[in-house]
């Protein structure tokens, strides 16, 4: 199939959208509808374009994937050998930011332990907003008993506080990075899942999607080629707020002491473990760590925000 | 709105069965079984078989999760083997605690989000707003924690003004004997929940500044004050009743972190402990309650917000 043709297929530009002639599924909508879709798109970008703010937080994000990738490549230290004789040294010469109370030096501990959170954030994020996705637009489409039964699983998963869960299930077993993504999506897909309902719910009484009904379209071609791509724009958004999420709830597991277990390098976990040494003036060991997860938090955010603004530009556009 | 009502309780009721079922489930997922989890890893079969008859854990699952309800429907939470006391006498012990630290942080979360959104609203773009937003929205981007630790390193150990602790008191009296000690948990958790309402409510404010009575109420020459206070406060206040009903949950969390953090007395702090414990009956007993708060919470909001608008009816 074409590019232009998947395209068409989404049709999501507001307004548009009106009962298509039979036959014309095959024949002119390329025509038709091609355009618009490719303009709704390119105007949230430049709309984005035009958010210094949600710049800044991709230009921070894109830093420290940067920096936490490639940094340990040029940056080498030993992440995994406590070393007693270099604990609680403050910054100087070869330690930009001094070392902690195993002996471990700080920077390259950052650059470690900001490879696992971000590959942890955007895994669970990716991975939650999926089944959220896939749920929320069954559930939406399906409606009556099944609707209700759906979301009725939604509220009972959302009607225990995640970190509960996840302190409980931590205890349980023993965390891996696998095991952490896996058991954060599991808690993360409900607010999507709701979401993406809420969307289909209004999406499917929209005419374009009752000529695929009309003319015989099964529901999963309504899904895949009709509701995800309309949706897509506000599924961006929360997926973006789901990393930062995923980031918040991870760093706090680890603070709590129920994230991956030692060795392994967490933001939350050195935070943990530098606050410790809080009246002991340390402040090496607090503030990089509690600076690194609040800035990048702040950058998804900023993302977030920035791209739900250009949405709202395009609709109030289209 | 009977109809409406009784449906919302249907559906709540509902929701407390999921929970009970997901919390039952989760004792089973325990490795190995509750008894060896109890009695430890070296108990003899014949001890294990014993436990799990007088617990009624031989019975099928369907049988056990039907008393598991029974025992919940009559205020049992459970027992802990490790304290040697029943959980809902260690929860009600500590629940008030939780209910003076919570509500004094709802409390004057509401009293300073409330204003502050209408005037950022009031006020919108301009270099008020632009300050609140951007420090409300780094509040809101803090872990809770991050926030507590900052507040402990300037007001506690950099200006002496308050200790780092909660008053180590088991009742709500004893806390309240050392206010100062209360200070840094109650303030920290208003200002999690101050970036969480004013977000909230500086957008409802707005949407109701453009609303056609409003507009209105200008037009007839009504003060500017009286507008604010008779059209736009009680009617943003109706999505922030939602709100606070909807927030149980972040609040039970920054709640429990807060309590890990300062050392209150409370049960975000006694379930940390019994995960950190492995004492399972603690950590099942407290989820099940935490459950049937949040979707007393849920059900408050929609009920609230039906009540309190009379244009809102559901069909």
């Amino acid at each position: 199939m074409s590019d232009g043709l998947r395209a068409a297929d989404s049709t999501p530009a507001p307004g548009l959208a009106r009962p298509a002639p039979p036959g014309a599924d095959r024949l002119d909508r390329p025509l038709q509808h091609g355009r618009p879709v490719r303009a709704g798109r390119a105007r949230v970008l430049r709309a984005f374009a035009g958010q210094r703010l949600g710049l800044a937080g991709l230009a921070l994000i894109a830093l420290f994937t940067l920096c936490c990738f490639v940094g340990p490549l040029v940056y080498h230290t030993d992440q995994v050998h406590a070393n007693i004789q270099l604990t609680n040294l403050p910054p100087g010469p070869g330690r930009p930011l001094g070392t902690d109370s195993n002996g471990y030096d700080i920077l390259g501990r950052l650059l470690v332990g900001g490879q696992s959170t971000l590959e942890i954030g955007f895994a669970v994020a990716l991975l939650a907003t999926a089944l959220g996705m896939v749920w929320g637009a069954i559930s939406g489409l399906a409606g009556g008993l099944a609707d209700a039964v759906m979301m009725r699983v939604v509220d009972i998963a959302l009607a225990i506080p995640a970190i509960f869960l996840l302190i409980f299930l931590s205890s349980v077993l023993r965390p891996t990075t696998g095991l952490l993504i896996l058991v954060l999506s599991l808690l993360s897909w409900l607010g999507p899942a709701r979401l993406v309902r809420g969307e289909t719910l209004s999406l499917r009484t929209r005419e374009f999607v009752e000529a695929v009904t009309v003319m015989g379209g099964r529901r999963l071609r309504v899904v895949a080629r009709h509701l995800i791509p309309n949706a897509f724009g506000v599924i961006v958004v929360s997926a973006t707020f789901q990393v930062a999420d995923a980031i918040i709830l991870l760093a706090t597991l680890s603070f709590l002491g129920f994230g991956l277990p030692p060795p392994a390098a967490t933001w939350g976990g050195m935070l943990s473990q530098g606050t410790t040494y809080l009246l002991d003036g340390y402040w090496w060991e607090v503030y990089p760590a509690g600076f690194a997860i609040m800035l990048t938090v702040i950058a998804f955010n900023l993302v977030a925000d920035a791209l739900a603004a250009s949405l709202d530009a395009r609709q109030r556009a289209g | 709105m009977a109809g409406f009502i009784l449906r919302r309780i249907g559906q709540a009721v509902i929701v407390v069965v999921g929970v009970t079922l997901v919390t039952f489930l989760l004792e089973h997922l325990i490795p190995g079984s509750l008894a060896h989890a109890i009695l430890g890893t070296r108990a003899s079969p014949g001890a294990i078989a014993a436990f799990n008859r007088s617990n009624g854990l031989d019975h099928p699952l369907v049988e056990q999760y039907a008393a598991f309800l029974g025992r919940l429907a009559a205020g049992n939470l459970g027992y802990s083997y490790r304290l040697n006391q029943s959980v809902d006498s260690l929860v009600l012990h500590q629940l008030p605690n939780d209910v003076l630290l919570v509500g004094a942080a709802l409390a004057l979360a509401l009293l300073i989000a409330v204003p502050l959104g209408i005037a950022q609203a009031v006020h919108r773009n301009r270099a008020i707003d632009h300050v609140a937003t951007s420090a409300t929205f780094a509040l809101y981007s803090m872990p809770s924690y991050w926030l507590a630790i900052l507040l402990i390193a300037g007001l506690s150990i950099g200006l002496h003004a308050f200790p780092a602790e909660a008053p180590q008191a088991a009742t709500v009296g004893g806390l309240l004997a050392s206010p100062r000690g209360l200070v840094l948990p109650v303030l920290t958790l208003t200002l999690v929940n101050v970036a969480l309402f004013s977000r909230y409510m500086r957008a409802a404010a707005i949407a109701t500044l453009a609303e056609d009575y409003v507009r209105v109420a200008r037009a007839k020459g009504l003060p500017a004050r009286l507008v604010l206070s008779r059209h736009v406060l009680r009617n943003s206040l109706i999505s922030v009743t939602t709100l606070v009903g909807l927030s149980f949950p972040a609040v039970l969390t920054s709640g429990l972190i807060v309590e890990y953090v300062y050392n209150v007395p409370g049960v975000g702090l006694t379930y940390y402990t019994a995960a950190v414990n492995a004492d399972y009956p603690v950590e099942l007993g407290i989820t099940v309650l935490v459950g049937v708060v949040t979707v007393l919470g849920n059900l408050f909001a929609d009920l609230a917000y039906a009540a309190l608008d009379p244009r809102i009816r559901y069909e």
